[in-house]
């Protein structure tokens, strides 16, 4: 029998924007699929790209990272760098071929709620066409 | 214009005598090159400090016991050399060790580098069944005649970086007779002139000819392709990789080799990277098994992020590897794309910072939502 697939996905969310704009949307009372599971961190820049691949190895179906707009860090420029080391993931992810469409990154400040609720609805969508990372069954890892 | 030092002798000997010269004259106490242990084709490197031993160097020797770069740290970790040494390097292990000096690696300090355009080095396994001495006349042949070296380690083959940056001195090889009758020594720096003046021999400043290095590079890159090409890294996905590196035993050999990898604890080392065994349960509640140990594929991928912006493609890392994956070739590929999306070639300038300690505000905005 067809198991019906339900997207687990993992998300890093920066304390200062990201994480409040969480906040917002659930106050607010706004309505998005409850398939990704946030973890907090200080800033988009302390997500090690360890973090993500593990993630990924481990069966999860999408790894989004979202942060302060570019300008806003409330590190100044920890965005910069986050950016960075997630075009350095997006980039090996594309060229060995190994879905890159599963990992995400966006830039959600603290007053946005409504953009908050729909990337993630956007992004749980886009995983449930693309279908289970096959990584959740894979023996030989 | 480049001042050349023109000496009469092979290059071969011409080398030695740069050494000598440099250990006589007291301008060094010491030199790091390859040295013969015992038969022919055992070499080792060796810092040497008495002239009289520099009989047995083979400082242009094909062949990399280790990567150099990690020599020198080990020299130059905890405080730069005191006294002027001469090491002579391959380029990639020169780029490698500006890498090591940009993670705070090491010390440039006292360190006068000798390098040469560079033909590739043997494989440590013809080394192992002595066929490296059968090879040399080949070898130098093919240099003279400007071709690949055949049975060259691959990633040499398909080398691009076969000039060293920032070598105070560097000995041409390409398109040049070995045991001729002449020897060519560039001197690029204020350093390395420094350290030659007083040195019997020619001096003078010529205009190097570029074409013949650019066609002796389209050959290489030819090669690369052709290389590149047998393994397809775009065409991989989940499954191939599995075949690929599926038979990994985890020896870690390609760490501990890579010029790159410095790390005194590694991640998958620590205890960070073991197992509870309600891991291993909650991950074989979805499984029908699971491969012991875990994390062949992601180690890979892990090590890929945190060196593939540096790599130099020394190849040792295929070298040593006991169950023969192509790794090289895999992470000399990914390096490409990567460095060339950060627009860096490791080990060029050591003023440059490593991509990903350094941003522009207005980049990769096609990654952002």
């Amino acid at each position: 029998m067809e198991e019906k697939f339900e997207p687990q996905m993992v998300g890093f969310l920066c304390r200062w924007c990201s994480y409040q704009a969480a906040d917002l949307a659930g106050t607010s009372r706004m309505k998005y699929q409850p398939n990704i599971v946030f973890t907090r961190v200080m800033c988009s820049s302390r997500v090690d790209p360890i973090f993500v691949i593990k993630a990924f190895f481990h069966g999860a179906d999408g790894v989004i990272i979202a942060g302060c707009h570019p300008g806003d860090c409330h590190y100044q420029e920890g965005n910069y760098y986050a950016r960075r080391r997630f075009a350095l993931i997006n980039k090996i992810f594309e060229k060995l071929n190994l879905e890159p469409e599963r990992l995400r990154l966006a830039w959600i400040s603290a007053s946005e709620g409504p953009k908050f609720a729909k990337v993630t609805q956007d992004f749980v969508n886009d995983i449930r066409k693309i279908g289970p990372n096959r990584t959740r069954k894979e023996i030989f890892l | 214009m480049a001042k050349v030092l023109e000496l009469g002798k092979s290059i071969d000997e011409g080398v030695r005598a740069l050494l000598r010269f440099l250990l006589e004259s007291g301008k060094i106490k010491g030199v790091l090159t390859l040295t013969k242990i015992s038969r022919d084709d055992d070499v080792a490197y060796s810092l040497i400090t008495n002239s009289e031993l520099v009989e047995d160097t083979v400082p242009l020797y094909p062949l990399m016991p280790s990567n150099t770069a990690k020599l020198l740290t080990r020299l130059t970790l905890l405080e730069p050399m005191t006294e002027p040494i001469a090491a002579v390097v391959k380029p990639c292990e020169l780029r490698g060790f500006i890498e090591l000096i940009k993670l705070n690696q090491g010390s440039l300090e006292n360190i006068l580098f000798i390098s040469s355009t560079c033909g590739g080095v043997y494989s440590l396994k013809t080394a192992e069944k002595g066929n490296v001495g059968e090879k040399l006349p080949q070898y130098w042949e093919s240099i003279k005649k400007m071709e690949v070296p055949p049975d060259v380690r691959p990633t040499c083959k398909g080398c691009k970086y076969f000039l060293p940056y920032s070598a105070d001195i560097t000995v041409d090889l390409i398109g040049k007779e070995y045991n001729g009758k002449k020897c060519e020594i560039l001197i690029n720096t204020q350093k390395g002139e420094e350290f030659i003046s007083g040195m019997e021999g020619e001096l003078k400043e010529v205009e190097i000819p570029t074409e013949y290095i650019d066609s002796y590079r389209n050959k290489r890159l030819a090669e690369r392709e052709k290389i590149f090409n047998e393994i397809r890294v775009e065409k991989f996905g989940l499954e191939e990789l599995i075949n690929i590196f599926g038979k990994c035993i985890g020896c870690h050999g390609c760490r501990t080799v890579c010029p790159i990898c410095y790390c005194k604890l590694c991640y998958f080392d620590s205890r960070e990277s073991d197992y509870k065994p309600i891991n291993f349960e909650t991950e074989l509640e979805r499984k029908d098994g699971m491969r012991i140990p875990p994390d062949t594929i992601l180690y890979q991928i892990v090590r890929l992020t945190h060196i593939s912006t540096s790599c130099v493609g020394c190849g040792m890392c295929s070298d040593i590897c006991p169950v023969d994956i192509p790794l090289s070739i895999i992470f000399s590929m990914m390096g490409e794309s990567v460095q060339g999306m950060f627009e860096y070639v490791p080990g060029k300038n050591v003023e440059e910072k490593m991509p990903l300690i350094t941003f522009k505000t207005e980049e990769f905005v096609e990654l952002e939502l």
